[in-house]
């Protein structure tokens, strides 16, 4: 199989997500659609890690695991509090930066 | 050149005394004036110690210097504090100290019912002061300390009683127009630095002799320019006739006797100059002749008594320099009229002070009338003044005057034919006028109302009237007995003996000429003022009231420099906050406007930053595609 | 540690100890930082006892390598100028202590707050003319601002927020300017000695004119807003309108001097060729700012606004003096620096009390003061007098001297200077007329005269006045060297008497 395919997958992948984050209004959904992002970025880099023959890809898809794990646990803490506060998680209502 | 060591005490006791009776304050007041009498009396006495050891000495020994300590010292630039009291500082110093001592005599009972008399006398020692060091600096630069000092002095006491608006108006003129005098002295100053890289009268003069003329000439303007703010000269004369704001004995020292002369000083001290360049010297004559007739013309058609005088003091000064520009020989005649006018011109503002403080302070002639009777010796002194100004013989004027109507004459050619015509037209009016101020105020018929109680002033004021009235009779016949002040001058003048120039008439025909139009002049006004006088001023014809508007100076000044410069003041003004700070503001604004402009996207929504984000993103990644393209 | 490293810290330490005392304890607050400020006095007047007069070149000097990768060191060292600025600082601090003793009790912080500021800022004063790297320099240039802003803005009166805002980005906007021209000298160091900024060393580089024509614009605008000549000085009257007294003093007294200093100590130095282009462009604008600020001073009806302006036409005296290149000019303005330090000073403190006591600073609510007020009056008096150079006060020395040597290479320049002490006057008489003369305007009748405090602490400015006026020699003996050596430096000697001898 071609290799290039793994690359197609990865760039569909981030397409999605991406749009998922601009699209959707419920949190949960536009922090799992980043974190769809992320993942496509890991398939990406472990692909060319293969390609080039050497580690380096792998290396840094390992530090965006602990980068996205990190941020899940911050993320999931910003959107509980929030829907705690205001009995939402629409992402449309935390506009407070506005003023 | 001798070497002494007491020269300081005649500028560092008054300026202490000055200094001591500011800084104690109230507890000075009961003997504060004593002090300051006592103190003025003793640089007199040092004067004279200083004038008699200077006879005793011989030649070139005669001047004396003092070197205090260094005072600027900058690359070549080097001015020290030293003093030098030469023939013709000494004229001055017994002129300041002798007649100062007087008025500050006279002044501890003219200023008895003013609460603020001790501060009268601080500032009148701290003018003792200054005048003396203009006198005794050896550098133009230390005359400038001196300069400015009397022009502060000068402030001080014409805004004495500043509480009165227009008072204090009149010292802050007479301050400006000092200091337009200034700009000249300063940049004549920098001329000769930077020509002869030296400031000190001595080193100036040695350098004279190889300059060119047009560095001279220069100089010689810019001196000239000094001394005409000093000495109220055409064009800067304006400022003499509000300065009569200040106390009477103010106007008798300061703006009759010693500082309004310090131009004739500066210029001839400054002789080496003028010497040199023939056009400074026409400049001189021209502005001498001019203000002499100026200052005549105006005296004419003042009703307050203290103006006419001080118009007259501007005449006799314009008298002054004109000696002074006709080379050497007229330095010496311009000093003995300097010295003989001190005491006439202070005997008569001592005079008018005394009627004054015997008439609730009223200045108006035309409210006076046969005060001769009421005050006997006010009107004995000021009568010999007023014979001494006029020239009549024995009296001072008449020695003194009548050398500078003969050298007018003697200058040559038609320059001296107009110089002498403009001095003897000069002379008539000087009767004329003076003769009007003298009957209008003693002789006539009484025109004060009843409230009025005009009274001989006490001893203290009278006694040094008497004594200035003897220096104006006899002074001038003593200084010029063989000569005597011309040879004393000479070494500093370099006057020779003989009169140069071309005689045009013999001195017998000038002097009878002379006498002749004061007498014309005299009768002219016991005619038009003897009989009656209205109390009310006549409107005149068009000359009287132009002459009572001072010859249109103010009007003149006003609109040649105060209204451009209010408009100057309010178009900078508004600029400076329009324009300049427009600009900056300017700036300020446009970015504040951009902010706002772009604050529109910021709408608080994720996804739209996320969008943002993700165009910016294509964007780039598009750009850097075709640019590899 | 040499002396100058001890005498910057004392202040510095003593903003440090403030912190000791409660907060609450206002007066004692007051009387330990006045305190301090005398002991910085003290150190600074061993250090001027121990100045050797004559030697040439920096003394005190002390290097220490700070950021080695850049060839930057914490480099300090004065000569005979510095000194004399230091002087002047460690002189007025105390003085405005003493005369603004209640003038932090209404502010936005707590008085604590305005002392630990002050005392930083004469720390950083002192360093500023200390130091002879010129990054260094440019560091303090800087920090400098923060506590001027923070005193204006938090102590200050009437539009204060805004005038301090516009103080400090006209500020920054010239420092941007100063660091470009810094980095550009940096790198044309490297290519040719090696990284440094170490004065001494740039001053050897070799510059083609058009890049040094561009370095010279960068450290020149940046010292001619701070100074402030025309037509960068919109910021001053704002500032000084709004500041307290004290803040006053210091900003126009000292801190603008750094403006004046950087031009003799860097521009000139750093960039003789430059300056030689640059010099009539810059006497133009120094002729300008004399006649220019007269006349607004004239136009002036605030009393702060009036001594704002004063100062714009007097530094015009001091940058006419400095491009000059004659000795008596550089001479003239490095003393014309201090007396205007000092004269500035006496106006800004004295006009500070009448307008604490009348609650304006209109000249037109004042009048008749010298009846009411005499000891009051005559301070203001005697202040007017030395902002119109009358001799016998020191600032006629100095103004005499900028002049003087002016007119030797740039008559036509000296005639307009000579021009602006008429105006001088007028600005000066017109006030003093308004305020001090004439009937008392209705409500001054009951206002109180000077205080013993405060005549302690207009005493010692009057009398420095007067006393430099007729001795100026001690200093000048301190200036004289700076003034040749910046000369030499430049490539100028003094021109010849044209005639005579």
């Amino acid at each position: 199989m071609d290799i290039s395919n793994y690359i197609y997958l990865s760039a569909i992948l981030f397409t999605i997500g991406a749009i998922g984050v601009i699209v959707r209004r419920n949190a949960i959904v536009v922090f799992m659609c980043v974190e769809l992002m992320l993942n496509a970025a890991n398939l990406a880099f472990v692909t060319f890690a293969r390609i080039n023959g050497n580690i380096d890809g792998q290396i840094a898809s390992f530090f965006t695991m602990v980068v996205a794990a990190c941020e899940v646990v911050v993320g999931l803490a910003i959107i509980v509090t929030m829907y705690r506060s205001r009995r939402s998680a629409s992402v449309d209502d935390a506009s407070l930066l506005k003023r | 050149m001798t070497t002494r060591s007491d020269l300081v005490f005649l500028i560092a006791l008054p300026l202490f005394s000055s200094a001591l009776l500011l800084l104690l304050g109230k507890i000075a007041n009961k003997w504060g004036h004593l002090f300051a009498t006592v103190i003025s009396a003793s640089t007199f006495g040092i004067g004279l110690y200083e004038f008699f050891a200077m006879r005793s000495r011989s030649g070139d020994a005669r001047a004396a210097t003092q070197h205090l300590f260094e005072w600027i010292s900058v690359g070549t630039f080097k001015v020290d504090a030293s003093l030098l009291l030469d023939q013709l500082s000494i004229c001055f110093v017994l002129l300041i100290t002798g007649v100062g001592t007087l008025i500050h005599i006279y002044s501890i009972a003219y200023m008895s019912h003013d609460l603020d008399r001790r501060r009268f006398f601080a500032y009148l020692n701290l003018f003792v002061a200054a005048m003396l060091l203009l006198v005794l600096g050896d550098s133009y630069l230390n005359l400038y300390v001196g300069w400015e000092g009397v022009g502060l002095a000068s402030y001080l006491l014409i805004g004495f009683w500043n509480q009165k608006p227009a008072y204090a108006v009149a010292a802050k003129k007479a301050f400006v127009a000092n200091r337009v005098g200034d700009v000249g002295l300063s940049l004549a100053i920098m001329i000769a630095f930077t020509q002869f890289g030296s400031v000190t009268f001595a080193g100036v003069k040695s350098g004279a002799a190889s300059a060119s003329p047009a560095a001279l000439t220069a100089i010689g303007a810019m001196l000239l320019l000094a001394a005409a703010g000093k000495s109220a000269q055409f064009p800067l004369q304006s400022w003499l006739g509000d300065a009569m704001a200040g106390p009477t004995p103010v106007s008798a020292l300061i703006h009759a006797a010693t500082m309004v002369t310090a131009g004739v000083y500066l210029i001839t001290r400054s002789n080496f100059i003028f010497d040199a360049s023939a056009t400074a010297r026409l400049l001189v004559v021209i502005v001498g002749a001019i203000t002499l007739l100026f200052g005549a013309i105006v005296g004419t058609a003042k009703d307050d008594i203290k103006k006419a005088l001080a118009a007259s003091t501007m005449s006799q000064i314009g008298y002054m320099i004109l000696a002074t520009g006709l080379g050497p020989v007229g330095y010496a005649f311009a000093i003995m009229h300097l010295l003989t006018h001190g005491f006439f011109k202070a005997s008569m503002f001592l005079g008018a002070g005394s009627v004054m403080h015997g008439m609730n302070d009223e200045v108006n002639m035309r409210r006076y009338g046969a005060l001769g009777r009421v005050m006997p010796i006010t009107a004995i002194t000021f009568g010999l003044g007023y014979l001494a100004i006029i020239g009549v013989p024995p009296f001072a004027g008449f020695y003194s005057k009548d050398k500078i109507i003969e050298t007018a004459f003697n200058a040559g050619g038609s320059k001296g034919i107009l110089l002498g015509g403009a001095a003897l037209l000069g002379a008539a009016i000087t009767a004329f006028y003076m003769t009007r101020v003298f009957v209008l105020t003693f002789m006539g018929s009484k025109r004060w109302d009843d409230q009025a109680h005009p009274h001989e002033s006490p001893s203290l004021m009278w006694i040094p009237m008497v004594l200035l009235s003897v220096g104006s009779v006899a002074s001038g016949f003593l200084l010029s007995k063989g000569s005597a002040l011309v040879h004393w001058l000479a070494p500093v003048v370099n006057a020779s003996d003989s009169e140069g120039g071309v005689e045009l008439m013999k001195p017998i025909v000038v002097s009878a000429l002379a006498l002749g139009v004061v007498v014309l002049g005299v009768m002219t006004a016991i005619i038009k003022y003897g009989r009656s006088v209205p109390v009310e001023a006549p409107e005149g014809s068009l000359l009287t009231r132009f002459a009572r508007r001072d010859l249109g100076q103010d009007d003149l000044n006003h609109r040649l420099l105060v209204l451009p410069g209010q408009a100057i003041t309010r178009t900078l003004v508004s600029t400076d906050y329009g324009f300049i700070d427009g600009i900056v503001r300017a700036v300020g604004w446009t970015l504040g406007y951009i902010s706002t402009s772009l604050k529109k996207i910021q709408n608080g929504y994720v996804r739209s930053y996320a969008l943002l984000m993700t165009l910016g993103a294509i964007a780039l990644l598009a750009t850097i595609w075709l640019v590899t393209l | 540690m040499s002396l100058l490293t001890l005498l910057e810290l004392t202040p510095l330490l003593g903003a440090v100890l403030l912190y000791a005392v409660p907060r609450q304890n206002a007066k004692l607050i007051k009387q330990v930082a006045f305190g301090l400020s005398v002991v910085t006095l003290v150190v600074s007047g061993l250090m001027a006892y121990r100045f050797k007069t004559n030697a040439t070149g920096m003394q005190f000097v002390e290097s220490h390598s700070w950021i080695s990768n850049f060839g930057i060191r914490y480099a300090v060292g004065i000569d005979g100028m510095a000194l004399v600025l230091i002087l002047l600082t460690t002189i007025l601090t105390p003085i405005v202590f003493l005369a603004g003793w209640n003038e932090a009790d209404n502010g936005r912080w707590s008085v604590r707050t305005f002392y630990v500021l002050m005392l930083v800022l004469e720390s950083s004063m002192i360093a500023v003319f200390a130091a002879t790297d010129v990054f260094l320099f440019y560091v303090i240039f800087e920090a400098m601002l923060i506590p001027v802003y923070l005193l204006i803005g938090g102590y200050g009166r009437g539009e204060r927020s805004q005038a301090a805002m516009k103080f400090l980005l006209y500020s920054l906007f010239g420092g941007l300017l100063m660091l470009a021209s810094l980095i550009g000298i940096y790198i044309i160091s490297t290519n040719q000695i090696g990284g440094t900024f170490d004065l001494a060393k740039l001053a050897t580089l070799q510059i083609d004119s058009g890049t040094e024509n561009f370095l010279f614009l960068g450290f020149f605008i940046a010292f001619a807003i701070k100074a402030p000549l025309w037509p960068f000085h919109t910021w001053l009257p704002g500032a000084a309108k709004s500041a307290t007294p004290a803040t006053s003093v210091l900003l126009l007294g000292v801190l603008d001097k750094v403006g004046t200093y950087g031009m003799i100590r860097f521009c000139i130095t750093l960039f003789p060729h430059a300056t030689k282009t640059f010099t009539p462009l810059i006497i133009v604008l120094a002729i300008i700012s004399i006649l220019y600020g007269a006349f607004l001073a004239i136009g002036q009806r605030d009393i702060n606004g009036l001594i704002a302006f004063t100062s714009i036409s007097h530094f015009g005296f001091i940058v006419l003096g400095i491009f000059a290149m004659t000795s008596q000019g550089l001479s003239g303005a490095t003393l014309y620096m201090v007396n205007h330090g000092f004269s500035t000073a006496a106006l800004f403190i004295v006009a500070g009390w009448m307008v604490a006591r009348r609650n304006s600073s209109q000249i037109e609510d004042f009048g008749g003061l010298q009846r009411v007020t005499p000891v009051m009056a005559w301070c203001f008096f005697i202040a007017g007098m030395s902002a119109l150079a009358l001799p016998g006060i020191s600032s006629f020395v100095s103004e005499f001297l900028v002049l003087v040597g002016t007119f030797t290479r740039y008559p036509v320049a000296a005639i307009f200077g000579t021009t602006g002490i008429v105006l001088a006057a007028l600005y000066v008489l017109i006030t003093v007329q308004r305020s001090l003369h004439g009937p008392t305007t209705a409500g001054n009748e009951e206002l109180k005269d000077l205080n013993l405090r405060e005549k302690i602490a207009i005493a010692p400015v009057i009398a420095i006045l007067i006393l430099m006026g007729f001795f100026p020699k001690p200093i000048l003996n301190w200036i004289n060297p700076s003034s040749q050596q910046t000369m030499q430096a430049a490539g100028y000697s003094d021109p010849l008497p044209k005639a005579g001898k």
